[in-house]
C-alpha cells in the first residue's frame, strides 16, 4: 500500500518534472520541421497571389509588387473549374453515400448473423480494397468498353467514359475499407439491441435500419469525411475511364492548365489551390472526423 | 445492373441536400427496394457493340450509299482542335459546311493527347461518324484493323485536287483510301530573322557551317538549338531528320517499317552523330515542354529551333511571329543531300467504320478536301499550309509561303516517326523512352542501346 | 471472426455455420442464419448480394482475367477470337527485352525502401514526440498532416512549384534560376526521382503519424511511467516498452506502406507521365493500355507481377487483422 502510494508520488513527481522542464531541442526540432512541412503550401500561396509579370519583373523569390486574386480568377476560368466541381460531385456524392450504405449492410450482415462465408467475404473484400488498382485496370477498362449500360445512365450505351462507371469503380474498391470499419463498430454493439428488436417483432431490415444504423452514426461521419476526400482526390479513373473532357473531374481537370502557350507556375499555383480547397475547407472543420476514419481502420482488430 | 434505374433521382437529391450523410440514407432506402422488384439483370441494350466489330475493311453496319449526293441530317464529328485558337477555327470550318450542305455537324473536341490516347477504345467504342487523325502508318493500322470505312469513292471525285503523294498517304494497306489530307507542315530550323541579323548570323547550308555557328552562338551565351523533349516525341523529328541525312529516306523508311534493323551500324552512326552534336542543344531538354523550348527561341535565348512550323504558334504577338523564319536542317554532304528528305506531317480526316450518317460523313469529306475549307483554317492557323490544289495560296503570309516553297523542293516527305511506324513501338512505351534514355546518357553502350530497341520492336511483330 | 473462442482458425468455424440451434450458447454472435424467417433470409441476401456482386464483378473479376490476358496477345481490337494464346512469352519478354522493366521494378523498390527507412520512422519519431504533452502538440500534428489531405496530383502540381528550373523555389534560393547552372530537378533523370519522393514523402510521413499517434494514445501510460521510475531512458523506454505495445500498428503501417509504394501513379504522371527516370510498374501498365495501340496481354503480365508482389502484404494484412482479438 505505502509503496504503492510512493511509488504514485514519484511517477507524478517525474511526469511533473518531464513536463516542466522545457524542452528546447524538441520545440526547435518540431519547429524547424513544421515550418519544412508548412512551406511547399505557404510558397503555392504566396505565388499565386502575385501576377505573372511582377514575379518575372521582381524574381520569384521577392517582396513586393502587386499581389491580387487575377491567377484564381483566372485558373477557374481557364480549366472551368465550376463545371469540373460539378462532374466531380456528381460523382464523389453518389458514391460516398453508396459505399457507405453497402458497406453498412454488409458490415450489418456478417458482424451480426453468422452465416456460411463470414469471414471469407470480409477477407475477400478487405484485400480487394488492398489491390493496387493497376492489377485490374487491362480486363476493367475493356469491360468498359464492351459492356452495355442503358440511358440514363451512359450517353453512349457503354460504360466507358460515363460518371456513372466512375462511381461504379469508387464504390467497389471502397467498399472494402468501409466494411472493415463498419463491421469492427457493429461488432461492438452488444447482442441484446439486437435481441430486443427481434422480440419486438422487427425485421432483419428494420433491424438494421432503424437500430444498428442510427448507432453507427459517429463512424459512417468519420468514413464520409474521408471517403469525400478520397473519391474527390481521385485521379486515375478520371484519366483512365473518361474520355470527354468536360467530365474529367477536377483534378484531372487541373492538367489542362499546364500552360499552352508558356508556363506560367503564377496561374498553376491558384488552379492547384482552388482544386485542393474543398479538401483543405474538410480538412479544417471536419479534422477529428478524418483522423478518426483513418484510425478506425487501423487501431482495430 | 437494374439498380442503376433509380440512380440518378437518388444522386440529384444528394446533391441538393449537400451530402448530409444520415439524412441521405433515407433516399437510398427507395432505391434498394427498387432493386428488390427487379433483380434480374437486363442486358436489354443492343448486342455489345465494340468487341464484335467487323475485322474486315469496310463497315456492314453502315447504310448502302446508293445515292451520294442526297445526304442530309446531321453526322458527328470528333475532333482533337482542343486549344483555343484552332478550336474556332474548325468551328467555322464545320460552319461553312453546314452551309453549303445544310448537314448539321455535332462537334466533340477531346483534348488532343487523350484524343491520342484514347483513339483505340474510340474507335471500338464510341466512334463518331467522322474524326481528325494523321496520314502515314498510324492511319493505315486503323484501317487495316477495319475501324475505318473506305473513302475511295470520294476519292475517285476529289483526286484531281491532290497531288499524287497525298493521295499515296491517304492509302491503306489494301490499295484503297481511306483519309482525307487536310493540311501539312515542316519540320524545319526557326529562327528570329532580327536577332540573327542584329548578331550578324547567317544561315547554315551544311552541318560543318552548322556547328560554326553553333560555337558562335555559345561564346555569345547562348543555347544554339533550343531542344524540350519532356514528353516524349519532339526527339523523333530530330533522329528522322539525322537518319535522312545520314542513311537517304529509303533507309529510313526501311527502318520504320521493320526491314531496316536498328541494331544496323547504319542506325548507331546516327546516334553516335547525334551525340557528337548535342552540345549544341539545349543541355536540359528532358523538363522541357516543346512549349518551353519554342520560348526560349522566340525569347532569344536560344539561337534556333528546330521543330515542326506549328512552334509559330507560340509567337502570340502578331509582330514577332513576323519576324519568325526557318530554313532546312543543313545537309551532310552525303549522297542523300540531293533528296532534301523533310518530315512534313499530314493532318486530316477519316470516316469511322460505325458512322451512321455514312452519306453526311462522305459529304464533309468532300467539303474538307476543298481548297475553301482548308482556307477557312488556314485563315486562323498560318502555320501550316493547305494540302489542296485548289487553295487558294494569295493569302498566304511569308512564313506560309516559305513552308509551302521547302515541301515543295523536297524530293522525299516523311510523315515523323510515330506516324511512320508500329503505334505500339512509337508511344510512351517504346521510342519515347528509349530516345529519352538515350537523351539523359548519350554516353551509354549505343551496341546494347539498339539492341535492345530491336528486341523490343522484334517481340511486337 | 465469427467466434471469439477460436482465434488462430476463423474459417473452421465458420464452416461449421449451419449447426444446429441448441449449438448456439447465449451471448454469442447474433442469430443463426437458419433461425431466420424466409422473408429476412431473402433481404440479407440482398444486403450481402448487392454490394458483393458489385466488388467481385468490378474487382476480383478483372483481377483474375488479368492473370489469364497476360498469357495472351492481343492489341485491344476486335472480339474475344482475336486474343492470341501465347503461354509465357509476355513474361519472357518483359524479363529479358522490355527496356523500362526493370528500371521501373527498382524505382518501385527504391520507393519502398525510402518510405519504410526515411518516411515511416520519421513518422513514427515525430508521433512519439508530439504523444508526449508538449506545448503546441495540436498546432504541430494538423501542420504535419495537412499534406495528407491533399491529393498525390496536386501534390505533383505544388512540388513542380518547388523543382521548376527557372521559376521554381530552390533554385531561385540557391540563386542559379536561370543561369546555365540552374538544376532540373524533375528532368534530370538521376535526381528526379528522389525529388519525387521527397514530395510523395512529405505525404507519407503525415499519414504514417498520425496512424502511430492513435496507436500510442492505447499504450498503458502506467507502463511507461514505470520505466521511468526503473530507471529507463528515453530511448529504452520506447524500444522496451512503447514499440511491442505498437506492434499490431506497426503490421498496418508497413502494409499501408508497401501498397502505397506500389500504387504510386498519379503524382509521377502529373509530372511528366512517369517517363524518363519516373518509370514505375503502375504507369508501364497503364502506358501499355492506353495509346494507339494497346498491349493488353503484356500489360497484363506486368499487372500479374504487380499482383504477386502485393499479394504478400495482403496476405499479411488479413492474417493480423482477421485474427480475433485476445480480449
Amino acid at each position: 500500500m505505502t509503496t504503492d502510494a510512493l511509488d504514485r508520488a514519484g511517477t507524478a513527481a517525474a511526469v511533473k518534472r518531464r513536463r516542466s522542464r522545457p524542452r528546447y531541442g524538441t520545440h526547435a526540432f518540431l519547429i524547424a520541421i513544421g515550418i519544412l512541412w508548412i512551406l511547399p503550401l505557404a510558397w503555392t500561396i504566396y505565388t499565386a497571389f502575385r501576377p505573372y509579370g511582377e514575379t518575372a519583373r521582381l524574381g520569384y523569390v521577392s517582396i513586393g509588387g502587386q499581389y491580387n486574386l487575377d491567377n484564381f480568377f483566372n485558373a477557374a476560368k481557364g480549366m472551368d473549374l465550376a463545371l469540373h466541381l460539378f462532374d466531380t460531385l456528381i460523382v464523389v456524392i453518389p458514391a460516398m453515400i453508396l459505399v457507405l450504405f453497402f458497406a453498412s449492410m454488409i458490415a450489418f450482415a456478417v458482424s451480426r448473423y453468422s452465416f456460411r462465408f463470414n469471414v471469407a467475404m470480409l477477407m475477400l473484400f478487405t484485400a480487394g480494397n488492398l489491390l493496387p488498382q493497376q492489377v485490374v485496370i487491362v480486363p476493367l477498362y475493356k469491360m468498359f468498353t464492351l459492356l452495355p449500360l442503358p440511358a440514363p445512365f451512359s450517353d453512349n450505351g457503354l460504360w466507358y467514359d460515363q460518371l456513372f462507371g466512375i462511381v461504379a469503380i469508387h464504390v467497389a474498391f471502397q467498399l472494402g475499407f468501409c466494411t472493415f470499419v463498419l463491421s469492427n463498430y457493429f461488432k461492438q454493439v452488444p447482442k441484446e439491441i439486437n435481441e430486443a428488436a427481434v422480440v419486438d417483432g422487427a425485421t432483419v431490415w428494420r433491424t438494421y435500419w432503424t437500430v444498428l444504423l442510427p448507432l453507427a452514426r459517429p463512424a459512417l461521419a468519420a468514413l464520409a469525411t474521408l471517403e469525400f476526400t478520397w473519391i474527390y482526390n481521385d485521379f486515375f479513373w478520371g484519366i483512365l475511364l473518361l474520355r470527354t473532357g468536360s467530365k474529367l473531374p477536377i483534378t484531372s481537370a487541373l492538367n489542362n492548365l499546364s500552360g499552352q502557350f508558356f508556363k506560367d507556375n503564377n496561374l498553376l499555383a491558384a488552379g492547384a489551390l482552388l482544386v485542393a480547397l474543398p479538401t483543405l475547407i474538410v480538412y479544417f472543420a471536419l479534422q477529428k472526423q478524418f483522423v478518426a476514419g483513418l484510425t478506425l481502420g487501423s487501431t482495430k482488430g | 445492373m437494374t439498380e442503376s434505374d433509380s440512380l440518378p433521382s437518388v444522386t440529384r437529391r444528394q446533391v441538393l441536400k449537400g451530402g448530409a450523410a444520415l439524412a441521405a440514407l433515407g433516399g437510398v432506402s427507395a432505391f434498394v427496394a427498387a432493386c428488390g422488384n427487379g433483380a434480374t439483370p437486363s442486358p436489354s441494350a443492343a448486342a455489345p457493340s465494340g468487341g464484335t466489330s467487323p475485322s474486315g475493311g469496310i463497315a456492314p453496319s453502315a447504310p448502302l450509299a446508293s445515292t451520294p449526293p442526297a445526304a442530309t441530317g446531321t453526322i458527328t464529328f470528333g475532333s482533337n482542335y482542343s486549344d483555343d485558337v484552332p478550336k474556332k477555327a474548325m468551328q467555322a470550318v464545320v460552319d461553312g459546311f453546314t452551309k453549303k450542305t445544310g448537314i448539321a455537324v455535332t462537334v466533340n473536341t477531346v483534348e488532343h493527347g487523350k484524343f491520342q490516347d484514347t483513339i483505340n477504345a474510340y474507335l471500338q467504342a464510341t466512334p463518331d461518324d467522322t474524326f481528325t487523325w494523321f496520314a502515314g502508318y498510324r492511319m493505315r493500322f486503323f484501317a487495316a484493323q477495319g475501324l475505318a470505312t473506305d473513302i475511295s469513292d470520294v476519292w475517285s471525285s476529289i483526286g484531281s485536287n491532290y497531288a499524287d503523294a497525298f493521295k499515296t498517304a491517304s492509302t491503306g494497306d489494301d490499295g484503297k483510301q481511306y483519309f482525307i489530307p487536310f493540311y501539312n507542315y515542316p519540320w524545319v530550323v526557326i529562327y528570329r530573322k532580327s536577332f540573327f541579323s542584329e548578331k550578324g548570323y547567317t544561315i547554315p547550308k551544311t552541318i560543318t557551317e552548322f556547328k560554326t555557328l553553333g560555337d558562335k552562338m555559345k561564346t555569345a551565351g547562348l543555347i544554339p538549338l533550343a531542344f524540350g523533349d519532356k514528353d516524349g516525341w519532339p526527339a523523333m523529328g530530330t533522329f528522322d531528320i539525322l537518319n535522312m541525312r545520314m542513311n537517304g529516306y529509303d533507309y529510313h523508311i526501311g527502318l520504320m517499317a521493320g526491314k531496316n534493323k536498328w541494331s544496323d551500324a547504319k542506325t548507331k552512326a546516327v546516334f553516335q552523330k547525334w551525340a557528337e552534336l548535342l552540345p549544341y542543344f539545349d543541355p536540359q531538354p528532358l523538363g522541357k515542354t516543346w512549349q518551353e523550348a519554342a520560348q526560349d527561341m522566340i525569347g532569344k535565348k536560344a539561337g534556333m529551333y528546330f521543330l515542326g512550323t506549328f512552334a509559330g504558334e507560340q509567337a502570340t504577338d502578331p509582330a514577332i511571329h513576323d519576324d519568325l523564319d526557318f530554313f532546312p536542317f543543313p545537309t551532310f554532304g552525303t549522297e542523300f543531300d540531293a533528296e532534301s528528305a523533310i518530315d512534313a506531317p499530314i493532318d486530316g480526316f477519316m470516316v469511322s467504320s460505325k458512322a451512321k450518317n455514312l452519306d453526311g460523313a462522305k459529304a464533309f469529306m468532300e467539303y474538307l478536301s476543298t481548297g475553301e475549307a482548308q482556307g477557312i483554317f488556314l485563315a486562323s492557323s498560318p502555320n501550316n499550309v493547305a494540302a489542296a490544289k485548289d487553295a487558294d495560296t494569295s493569302k498566304y503570309t511569308p512564313f506560309q509561303k516559305k513552308m509551302a516553297e521547302i515541301i515543295g523542293g523536297s524530293q522525299k516527305i516523311a510523315q515523323f516517326l510515330d506516324r511512320d511506324t508500329n503505334p505500339a513501338f512509337a508511344g510512351a512505351n517504346g521510342m519515347q523512352g528509349f530516345l529519352q534514355s538515350f537523351l539523359g546518357n548519350p554516353t551509354q553502350d549505343l551496341d546494347k542501346f539498339l539492341s535492345g530497341i530491336q528486341a523490343f520492336y522484334d517481340t511486337l511483330a | 471472426m465469427t467466434s471469439p473462442s477460436s482465434s488462430s482458425a476463423p474459417l473452421a468455424e465458420t464452416s461449421g455455420a449451419f449447426a444446429p440451434p441448441k449449438a448456439r450458447r447465449r451471448g454469442r454472435r447474433g442469430p443463426r442464419f437458419s433461425l431466420l424467417t424466409r422473408r429476412d433470409k431473402v433481404t440479407l441476401g440482398f444486403m450481402v448480394g448487392i454490394p458483393a456482386f458489385i466488388h467481385i464483378a468490378l474487382i476480383w473479376v478483372p483481377a483474375v482475367l488479368s492473370v489469364v490476358l497476360s498469357f495472351t496477345q492481343w492489341n485491344g481490337i476486335g472480339g474475344i477470337d482475336k486474343i492470341k494464346w501465347v503461354g509465357t512469352k509476355n513474361f519472357d519478354t518483359l524479363i529479358n527485352i522490355y527496356p523500362p522493366f526493370w528500371p521501373a521494378f527498382s524505382h518501385n523498390l527504391i520507393w519502398l525502401g525510402a518510405f519504410l527507412f526515411i518516411a515511416t520512422p520519421l513518422g513514427m519519431l515525430l508521433a512519439v514526440i508530439l504523444d508526449q504533452n508538449i506545448r503546441g502538440s495540436r498546432i504541430y500534428q494538423s501542420m504535419l498532416y495537412m499534406p495528407v489531405v491533399l491529393s498525390l496530383a496536386i501534390v505533383g502540381f505544388i512540388w513542380e512549384l518547388i523543382y521548376s528550373p527557372g521559376q521554381g523555389l530552390i533554385n531561385n534560393l540557391l540563386g542559379i534560376a536561370g543561369t546555365k547552372d540552374q538544376i532540373d530537378w524533375l528532368g534530370n533523370r538521376n535526381l528526379n526521382l528522389w525529388a519525387v519522393l521527397i514530395a510523395a514523402g512529405w505525404r507519407h510521413v503525415g499519414y504514417i503519424m498520425v496512424l502511430y499517434l492513435a496507436g500510442l494514445k492505447s499504450v498503458d501510460n502506467t507502463l511507461r511511467e514505470a520505466a521511468t521510475i526503473d530507471g529507463a531512458n528515453a530511448r529504452q523506454t520506447f524500444f522496451r516498452v512503447i514499440f511491442p505495445v505498437l506492434a499490431p500498428i506497426n503490421v498496418v503501417v508497413l502494409v499501408v506502406t508497401v501498397i502505397e509504394s506500389l500504387r504510386a501513379f498519379d503524382i509521377v504522371y502529373v509530372i511528366n507521365k512517369g517517363l524518363n527516370g519516373l518509370e514505375l510498374l503502375s504507369v508501364l501498365i497503364t502506358t501499355n493500355l492506353l495509346g494507339e495501340a494497346s498491349l493488353v496481354g503484356f500489360g497484363s503480365a506486368i499487372a500479374v507481377i504487380l499482383l504477386l508482389i502485393s499479394i504478400g502484404p495482403i496476405i499479411l494484412y488479413l492474417y493480423r487483422t482477421m485474427r480475433e482479438p485476445a480480449s
